[in-house]
Parts: structure tokens; sequence; C-alpha cells
């Protein structure tokens, strides 16, 4: 009787350890998306309810004109990002992607300081009409048309 | 002409493959027996079909037919001609256009040369390829037929994307789709399988040359991928957890996983259910890599247009077939017998565990990849990137490694640790040595740390499967596991070497400044135009020296295409075989400087190295199987001839 049990036991057993494991998986893949998925902030996000200093965030928006500094390195740039209704500055050490522009859309990744200034890490600009960050497709038909419009 | 020529023998293989689908489904009964001869020849034919429709195109983008939509949109005259070439497929209805026929071949190769399998099994198995193809043949030609003509004739096309001009997108995109599409056939075995309970050691040994060619293509593909990335994009990193990467990431670990279990399946005849489950998942990972890329849910360089309706039509196509197939399975599960049981330490053991790993990483992957589309349905916009994944993937990496180093050791069915630990301190105490010696020497994080010390091991131990063996006797099969097992440790040695030793550098240099980069000195001599056929550019000439070694150049461009209108970075390499310096010019400041962007990356070739190895290890046991299949065939049939002779 045993012995007739037991090939269906083994299979049994091996089905559940494997369901076990990816079950394990998939808490984890969710418990690890909580902490670590970085947000999407729109100036006015960030200025109503600024995430945590070391949280990795994106923030989009227009780059506003005139706002485009670039430091005594050389190789540091300051510029304002705003979204018609609240203004953040950002702070970028490398090379800038060919269409950041004053006046045009930019998505940066990095994080909030302590002293409110934004420090990326990476710049996505709009490379083409094809190619826009996700974030991107939203913003510039919603806010960016007023945005520009009242940057001019 | 041509245009209409590929349109019709598009619609008349997608009418084959209906005839294919109701042939093979009727040859199964008793009544519809005579329809089943036609199955094989209907499915050659649809291949060949397929074939001319896509020469077709590929003609008209070479001729840059301007009457036709799909090529004035994508192509331009004044493309250099290897590029309109591979414009046929760098866009979304030539692409889909690629897969079809990669699948339409794959199917007709299956049918003119698999007869390991019983014949009702191979009905089936060609129904269920002609089932999936139904599908994209639908979505072809009803939402996004490559041979449109245009109403009015333009003077100029509108080019193709800067990004895309490059000699990457003339092999990458079909190698990764010859990959995709190759898990069909695996997909349509496990369905064959399925409908006529036939999962056994024959339905494994047929399968697994199938799954190992279109895993080696998958290989290939991410290979090249990862390169093209490195050097196109100029941000230096070769692994961005873009969700296109991971498109194609996901179909190659659930086929990793499915060859090694089709690998039990054949020599053990165990694993029978969950053979086929992976058969099922993997190419459903293809299809939902494709709905990913092509459906516009996700913008990068890949989504070539967005179109909500072509979402919706692949999403109903992912759920019919991945839904009619888990059902499937569902409902035969149950039936599919117990095969061979083994105990927990031995090879099958190790591999079930490895196949788990593989499993959860696959989950990991997934999970991270449509995170951000359901957040965004939920209202809010998140993005997952390298802090998830990294530490996740590696979570599940880690005891799959150590496992691997182990796994070929052991003996099938029962084995004991006590046998094989001998043969592991050479491995261990190496591992712990560079471990050591890295946690001594340098600054690594843990991950790069785990990274060396296990590719250390591992670079050691799956060369042990070799010892005390006769190599002239070893199979080839054999001789390829090991490569592609020490390819994976090659591999992880760049990708931990790269993270743990790259030394960036971002200055703004007048003309005549020298930077220092990790062992580098790296001069700008100067800034020149320079033009090609449909571009300008800036040319920087780098004059950049090793430890004081031999001066060589390097000249990095900032390029401005001009059709269509964009700006890409053009990075430059130095290889030496210890590791790459790569350069990118950024612009210039107001004061005359140039913004220069250097790394010296220590053995970052290693990563793609170690990609062609895994590759070449599948291509040998490839060759060593199907070499093996055809000695048995021609025994067996000698000795059929010779009962034959001795019966008269």
């Amino acid at each position: 009787m045993t012995s007739a049990l037991k090939p269906k036991h083994q299979r049994l057993i091996l089905a559940l350890i494997a369901l076990a494991a990816l079950i394990g998986a998939a808490l984890l893949a969710i418990w690890g998306l909580r902490s670590q998925a970085s947000y999407f902030y729109v100036p006015a996000d960030i200025r109503a309810d600024p995430p945590a200093p070391d949280r990795a965030v994106r923030l989009g928006g227009m780059v506003q004109r005139g706002s485009i500094r670039t430091e005594a390195d050389g190789v540091t740039i300051g510029f304002v990002v705003g979204d018609g209704k609240a203004t953040v500055p950002v702070r970028f050490r490398g090379i800038v992607p060919s269409l950041f522009v004053e006046g045009s859309g930019v998505v940066a990744e990095g994080k909030l300081g302590a002293d409110g200034t934004f420090v990326a890490d990476n710049l996505l600009a709009k490379h083409d009409e094809k190619y826009v960050p996700r974030e991107m497709q939203n913003m510039t038909q919603d806010q960016a048309k007023q945005v520009v419009a009242e940057t001019r | 002409m041509i245009a209409e020529i590929g349109l019709a023998a598009l619609w008349l293989a997608a009418a084959l493959a209906g005839l294919q689908l109701l042939a093979g489904s009727l040859g199964l009964t008793a009544r519809g027996e005579g329809l089943a001869g036609i199955v094989r020849p209907v499915a050659v034919v649809q291949g060949a079909l397929c074939a001319v429709a896509f020469l077709s195109l590929i003609v008209l983008f070479c001729e840059t037919d301007l009457s036709v939509k799909l090529v004035a949109m994508n192509s331009h005259s004044a493309k250099p001609f290897i590029f309109k070439l591979a414009g046929t497929w760098g866009n979304h209805e030539g692409s889909m256009l690629l897969w079809v026929t990669v699948m339409g071949l794959a199917g007709g190769f299956v049918a003119l040369v698999e007869k390991r399998l019983p014949e009702p099994t191979m009905l089936a198995t060609l129904a269920g390829q002609a089932f999936v193809s139904l599908g994209f043949y639908a979505f072809l030609l009803l939402s996004s037929n490559p041979f449109e003509r245009m109403p009015v004739v333009p003077a100029e096309g509108q080019g193709l994307n800067p990004l895309l001009q490059d000699m990457g997108l003339a092999f990458h995109p079909p190698t990764l789709y010859l990959g995709y599409v190759g898990l069909s056939v695996a997909f349509s075995f496990a369905i064959g399988a399925l409908v006529t309970r036939q999962v056994g050691p024959a339905f494994a040994r047929a399968m697994r040359p199938w799954v190992l060619g279109a895993w080696i293509f998958l290989t290939l593909g991410i290979t090249a991928g990862s390169y093209w990335a490195y050097y196109e994009l100029g941000w230096g990193g070769w692994w961005f957890w873009d969700p296109v990467e991971n498109a194609s990431l996901m179909p190659w670990l659930a086929a990793t996983a499915l060859l090694h279990s089709a690998s039990v399946l054949a020599s053990r005849n165990a694993l029978r259910a969950w053979t086929v489950m992976l058969g099922v998942v993997a190419f459903s990972m293809s299809m939902v890599g494709t709905f990913l890329v092509r459906s516009g849910i996700l913008t990068s360089v890949h989504a070539f247009a967005v179109d909500p309706e072509r979402g919706s039509f692949i999403l109903a196509l992912l759920a019919i077939n991945i839904g009619g197939a888990l059902t499937l399975f569902g409902l035969r599960a149950a039936t599919v017998t117990e095969g061979q049981r083994f105990a927990v330490v031995s090879r099958e053991g190790a591999l079930v565990f490895n196949n788990v790993m593989l499993s959860a990483i696959l989950g990991i992957v997934l999970f991270g990849t449509l995170y951000p589309l359901v957040a965004e349905a939920m209202g809010a916009k998140v993005s997952v990137g390298p802090p998830y994944f990294n530490p996740m993937s590696a979570l599940f990496l880690v005891p799959m490694l150590i496992v691997l180093a182990i796994g070929p050791l052991l003996r099938w069915r029962r084995d004991s640790f006590a046998r094989v630990r001998p043969m592991l301190i050479v491995p261990a105490l190496l591992a712990a040595a560079v471990a050591a010696g890295v946690a001594v020497w340098s600054k690594a994080h843990v991950l790069p740390l785990l990274g060396l010390m296990l590719a250390a091991g591992l670079g050691v131990a799956s060369l042990l499967p070799l010892k005390g063996r006769d190599l002239r006797r070893t199979p080839l099969s054999t001789w390829g596991m090991v490569l592609a097992h020490f390819g994976v440790a090659v591999a992880l040695a760049g990708m931990a070497s790269e993270s743990a030793f790259s030394v960036e550098k971002l200055v703004a240099a007048r003309v005549g400044d020298t930077t220092r980069v990790g062992p580098w000195e790296v001069k700008l001599d100067r800034i020149e135009p320079v033009a090609g056929p449909n571009w300008t550019a800036l040319e920087a000439r780098l004059y950049a020296s090793y430890a004081g070694s031999r001066q060589i150049e390097a000249r990095p461009q900032a390029r401005s295409f001009w059709s269509p209108p964009q700006q890409t970075s053009e990075s430059a390499l130095v290889t030496r075989w210890n590791g790459q310096l790569y350069a990118v010019l950024g612009e210039e400041a107001d004061d005359g400087r140039w913004q220069l962007r250097l790394w010296w990356k220590p053995f970052v070739t290693l990563i793609w190295l170690g990609g062609i190895m895994i590759a070449l290890g599948g291509l040998l046991a490839l060759v060593g199987r199907v070499a093996s299949d055809l000695k048995r065939f021609v025994a067996r049939d000698r000795i059929a001839d010779r009962r034959e002779s001795q019966g008269r």
C-alpha cells in the first residue's frame, strides 16, 4: 500500500517545494517593488509631499527658460524644472542628452537633497517624436502646453 | 508589383495555416485520417510562402520603393545599403513579418525533418503550430499590413531612427527572433504531446534539439543586444533592466530551465509534467515580450509606434494562446504518468533545484517588468530599476550558481555529498582566496564580491566533469555542457569585475589637455568636423596610452543626422586583453573646453565572451545530439534491412 503511494508522494512533495519557492519569490518581489520602485514626481508633487531624501525618484517637467547654468568645472550644470505650478532646482554632473534644451521636457532620475535641490544621476530628454520617456507622454499633452505658454 | 506578390504570398500562407490546422485536427480522428497525409507538405509550402513575402519586403526596402507606405515611413534613399536592408525589420510591421516568417519556416522545417515522434503527436504538433501562426497572420494582415501602398508617392522617405542605424541592427533582431519564435516549436511539441498523451523520453529527445537551437540564438541575440546597447547608447552600461531587455531575458530563463528539464526527461524519464509546462511557459514568455515591445505600452527605442489597437490585438492573442495551453495542461496534467523517482542528492535533484531557481528569477523579472504597468493603471507612475532587480535576482542566482558548480559532478538517481566533496575542495579554496583578496585590496560592494568569488569557484568546478576522462572519447554534448557552464563563470567574472573595478572620469578638457583615468592617460589632441553619408559630426582625436605604453588613437563623435534630424553620440572603445577604455564626447562649454567622459572597465569584455562561450557550448551539444541521433537512425535502418533480407 505504502509503496503504491510513494511515487505520488514524491511528485506531490516536489510540486509543493517548487510552489513554495515560487510563492516565496513572488512575496519577495512584492516587498522589493514596494521598497525599491522609484516614483514619478512633478515639481508640484515635490512641493506638496517631498520624497524621503535617500529615496530614488524621477522628476519630470519643463526646463525653465534662461535657467541652465554651467559651473566652473565645465561638467556640472544647474537648471530649474517647472510644471506651471511649482519649480524645483536640479543639479546634474555629466553629459546632457542632445535634445536637452531650455523650454523642453526632461525627466531627471535622482534624489532630492536636504537643501531642496534635486541631485540627478541621469537625465532623459525627448530623443525624437518617436522616443519619449513614458512619463513625458502625458506631460507633454496635459501640462507642457500651459507650461510653455506661461514661460514664454 | 513586388508588394502585391508579397501580400498575396502572405494571404496564401495564412490560408494554408488554416488548412494545416483543419487537416491536422481532423487527421487525428478516425474519419479524417485521409487528411493526415497533406499536413506535412502544407507546412513546408506555408514556410516557403512566408519566405517569399519576407524576401519581397527586403527587395522593396533595398530598392527604396517609396510607393509602399512602410518604406516611405522608415527608409531614405541616401541611407547606406546595409541599413536599407536591415531597415526591413527596423520597424513594427517588418519585424512582425520577420516573426511570422521565422514561425512558418520553423514549422516547415519540423514537418520536413522530424521523424522521431509518433505520427499522431506530429499531427497535433503541426496543428498547434498552425493555430498559433494563424493568430499572428491575422494580426499582420488585419492591423499591420507591411505591403500597404501610399495614395501619393512621396519625393523622399522619412528615414530610420539614427540609433538603429548601426551594424547591430543587421544581426540583433533576426538572431533574437530566431530564438523567440524557435521556442514556438517547443510550445507546439508540448501541445501535441498533451493532446495525444505522449509525454515521455521520446518526446523530450525530439524536442531537445529544437529548444537547443532556439536557445543558442536567444543567447547570441541577448549577448549582441547587450554589447550594442553598451557602445551605442554611450552610457557605459551593458544591461539596464529595460523592459525590452527583460522581454528577451525572460524567454531565455524559461528556455534554459526547459533545456535542462528536457535532458532529465530524455535520459531519466522524470519531470514529465514539469517539462511540458516549461515548453508552454517558454514561448508564452516570448509572446509576453512581443506584447510588451510591440503594443506601444512601453516607450523605448524598440517601440516603433504607439497604437492601442495593436496592443489589444496582441493581448487577445496572448490570452487565447497562453490561456488555451494552460487549460489543456490543467486538463491533461493529471493523466501524465509519474516518471522515474530519484533521491534529493542526485543529478536530477540538482537540476530540479536549478529549474526552480531559474523560475524564481523569471518570476522576479516578470513582476518587476509588469509592475510599472499595473501601477500606472492604478494611477501611480513608477519605474523599477537596478535597485530592485540586482539584489532580488542575486538572492536566487547565488544558490543556483553554487548548485551549478556541484550538480554536473553528481550521479543520476542517487549520490552522496561525501563522494563529491574531495573534488570541490580546490574550487572552494580558490573562491575563498579570491573573496579574501578582493575584500582586502578593493572597496568592492557585496554583490560584485560575491560575483568574483562564485566566478572563480564555478570556473574551476565547471571543468571537473572532464577530470579523469579520456578527452578524445568524451561525447560532444559533455564538452558543450562544460563549455557553457565555464562561459557562465566567465560572463559572471566580467560583470562582477566591471561593477567592482570600473573607474570613471568626467572632465571639461581643453585641446592639448591630458586626463588620467585608471592606468590610462588620455590626451585630447584636436576636435574636427567629419561627414558621413547621412550625417555630419564633430570628432575628437584622443591619444590614449596605457601605463606609459604606445599611444592608441580613439575617435568619439557627436553625430547629427539630417533625416530624421537627431543627434547621437558615438562612443569610442579601446580594447586591451584586460579591459576596455570607453570614451564619449559631450558638448563644448562656453570657454572652449570640451566635455569628455572616460571609463576604464577592467575585463568588461569577458561578459560578452562568456555569452558567446555559452552559445558555443549549446552548439556543441546540439551537434553532438543530432550526430548521435543520426547514427542511431542509420543503425536502426541497417538492422531493419538485415531483418528484411534474412526474412526472405
